[in-house]
């Protein structure tokens, strides 16, 4: 093994613990013991992962429906995300929230917003409010191809580009909305390319290569700190899941799933590991156990965790306030 | 009503604005405002007058006309510790922004499990009454109070208005704060020195023993006119401004209703799902035993403001509806 192979085979272990929670969240929901349902981030890890490996621990995040992987890549711990999807009192938002709304600012984890492009505005706030506050912390900001043609996202990006917030934002394409390709949502190749129309550089990376995704997003995140304004990436990526766990009409061409399934960006990285950075294939299968073991440790803790309580569904609709408790009021 | 202390001047509800934010501003560096036109011209009424010489371009920014954004930023800017306030120049526009504002700002801390606080406060100004038209001239705070977990507040004085909205900043929730545009150059006693108004408890402007009119905003003033026509004739009409309708203050209405027997709710907003039918229904839950006659709804029609002058002056409930409504339930037959 290199002596460099260990930050690596974190990554490996943090792209291994998505898939696997996410696999398990999938079965979870056929077992109905979780409610709603479960957006996948399968075969997207190296997104997440990539981008987060160049995130210090004073840096936030804003998340999507799709947010498991971005939890896990950010360091959130498995046992209470799996606690919050299946609606316990244990889970990071006592079962508030569920699966599309997982929050731990401790954490670095400002929320996950199930409004197709809703944190965009809430990014470019954060920035600019850590930086009053005097706090050198980066909010990166996760959306999808679809939600690049909302328009709060424009008036996002405008927006943290006048202010020179440091933000960054990242555009996962994972190539369809539910059923609708990219190409039929826009007449451009690239969202990046609308990086340009707010004065900001649009970089398009691999989305599928951990690394790659690391190397682009350390130079955004360096540009933000250093007070020079928001980046668009745009790793280009496919979900290999439906939609969703209740979505069971998939309309994309077989062939181009089978396509991107051949490029596992997991299974890829374990390769890249094997033979560029001499880690062994035994570990390699070790890293993958260790993950799954997680996992299920994970859910063994959210399925012991209880239930909230009827009458606490009143709490915390406002916060602590003298009006709030004085009695009267309603 | 708690009693100013300091020395007492006569300022306008836009100059008691202006106090407050700088106050506020200068009590706590992660207050910070946002808006349109707000900086160097400091906002279409005044209200951020001065406020970027003395706190610069990163506390008063003047932003591109992104309501949405700016709402939204807000809502970011909150989750991180900061207490930003909002400036809509015109409240109508709440519809752009009432993603961020429904959808994050109301629901943030519940979704979270109470582990987030958003405090952060939107102001608008309702400029119906003036010939803006149908889109320059709604009073929409009911969309707010029929949204989970938000403060919404409207005052009808300079004294409440500095008072609330410096508690409003200081409160750890997102609060709708809607001023009506004709009242900014109203004037009114309002002391030197740091007060606040504490949210949620509604002020009896006027105490009588016969009606109870429940109102807030302009309304007040209607309500205050009328109820001095009608006690010429002997009616005792007692006025409370709810002044934050929401939360709700029960307590201090149901008083009154018990009071009086009769209740006539006032607003300036479109009738059908308005304030003025939640105050009804708040009351007829309450207290419905003590009433003597049927609750009374004055409120503007449902239509779009008009822009004529004789229109919007019939759309707009005006003090002769008010009057007319006192009659009513106190049973004298009304002219009208």
């Amino acid at each position: 093994m290199s002596p460099d192979a260990a930050p690596l085979e974190e990554l490996l272990l943090r792209m291994w613990q998505i898939r696997w929670f996410e696999l398990r969240a999938m079965e979870l929901f056929e077992e109905k013991l979780i409610r709603g349902s479960v957006h996948p981030y399968i075969g997207m890890e190296a997104i997440a992962v990539g981008v987060c490996a160049a995130l210090e621990q004073k840096d936030y995040i804003t998340s999507t429906h799709r947010g498991h992987g971005h939890c896990v890549a950010k360091g959130l711990d498995l046992k209470l995300m799996m606690a919050e999807i299946i609606g316990r009192e244990d889970g990071y938002c006592r079962g508030r929230g569920g699966s599309m709304h997982i929050t731990a600012i401790d954490e670095g984890m400002l929320g996950a917003d199930a409004i197709v492009a809703g944190s965009s505005a809430i990014a470019v706030g954060a920035a600019h409010g850590l930086r009053l506050k005097g706090h050198d912390g980066v909010i990166v900001c996760f959306f999808g191809d679809g939600a690049s043609n909302q328009g709060i996202l424009h008036e996002a990006c405008n927006l943290g580009a006048v202010l020179a917030a440091p933000v960054v934002f990242v555009c996962e394409n994972n190539q369809w909305a539910i059923s609708t390709p990219a190409a039929a949502s826009t007449r451009i190749d690239n969202i990046a390319d609308r990086a340009a129309g707010y004065g900001f550089p649009g970089v398009i990376v691999d989305g599928n290569d951990v690394l790659a995704v690391r190397d682009v997003t350390a130079t955004a995140v360096a540009r933000a700190r250093a007070g020079d304004g928001p980046t668009l990436l745009e790793p280009k990526s496919y979900r290999i899941t439906a939609h969703s766990a209740a979505t069971k009409t998939d309309l994309r061409p077989p062939e181009e799933l089978d396509a991107w399934r051949a490029r596992d960006p997991i299974l890829s990285f374990s390769r890249y590991l094997n033979t560029e950075a001499g880690v062994a294939a035994e570990r390699l299968e070790q890293i993958e156990e260790e993950a799954r073991a997680d996992v299920e440790t994970a859910v063994e803790f959210a399925l012991a965790s209880p239930r909230p309580e009827p009458e606490s569904a009143l709490e915390d609709v406002y916060a602590p306030a003298k009006w709030a408790t004085a009695g009267r009021l309603s | 009503m708690s009693e100013p202390r300091g020395d007492v001047r006569e300022l306008t509800m836009s100059e008691a604005l202006n106090e407050a934010l700088t106050e506020e501003m200068e009590r706590d560096s992660g207050v910070f405002v946002v808006g349109e036109d707000i900086a160097a011209m400091g906002g279409l009424f005044q209200v951020t007058s001065g406020l970027l010489e003395r706190f610069g371009s990163q506390r008063v920014i003047d932003a591109p006309i992104s309501e949405a954004a700016q709402a939204g930023a807000a809502v970011g800017a909150a989750l991180v510790g900061c207490r930003p306030v909002v400036e809509l120049q015109i409240a109508d526009f709440v519809s752009l922004v009432m993603d961020q504002v429904v959808n994050h700002a109301g629901k943030w801390r519940y979704m979270s499990g109470g582990r987030v606080t958003v405090p952060f406060v939107l102001r608008g100004a309702v400029s119906n009454g003036i010939g803006m038209g149908a889109q320059h001239s709604q009073t929409l705070e009911a969309w707010f109070v029929h949204a989970p977990g938000l403060v919404v507040i409207m005052p009808s004085t300079p004294y409440d208005a500095k008072g609330l909205l410096k508690a409003a900043i200081r409160d750890d929730n997102p609060v709708v704060f809607l001023e009506k545009r004709l009242l900014y150059a109203r004037p009114g006693q309002v002391p030197t020195g740091d007060y606040v108004v504490p949210i949620g408890i509604a002020d009896v402007k006027r105490e009588g023993s016969d009606v109870t009119v429940v109102t807030y905003a302009q309304g007040v003033h209607l309500a205050l006119q009328a109820a001095r026509q009608v006690a010429r004739d002997g009616v005792e009409v007692e006025v409370v401004d709810l002044r934050t309708l929401k939360p709700f203050d029960i307590e201090t209405v149901a008083a009154s209703v018990q009071k009086t027997g009769r209740l006539i709710a006032v607003t300036e907003a479109a009738r059908a799902g308005s304030m003025a039918s939640e105050i009804v229904a708040r009351v007829t839950d309450e207290v419905f035993d003590s009433l003597k006659a049927a609750p009374v709804r004055v409120a503007a029609a449902d239509t779009p403001m008009p822009y004529a002058a004789p229109l919007e002056r019939a759309v707009l409930p005006q003090v002769e509806d008010v009057v007319a409504a006192i009659n009513r339930v106190v049973g004298k037959v009304s002219v009208s």
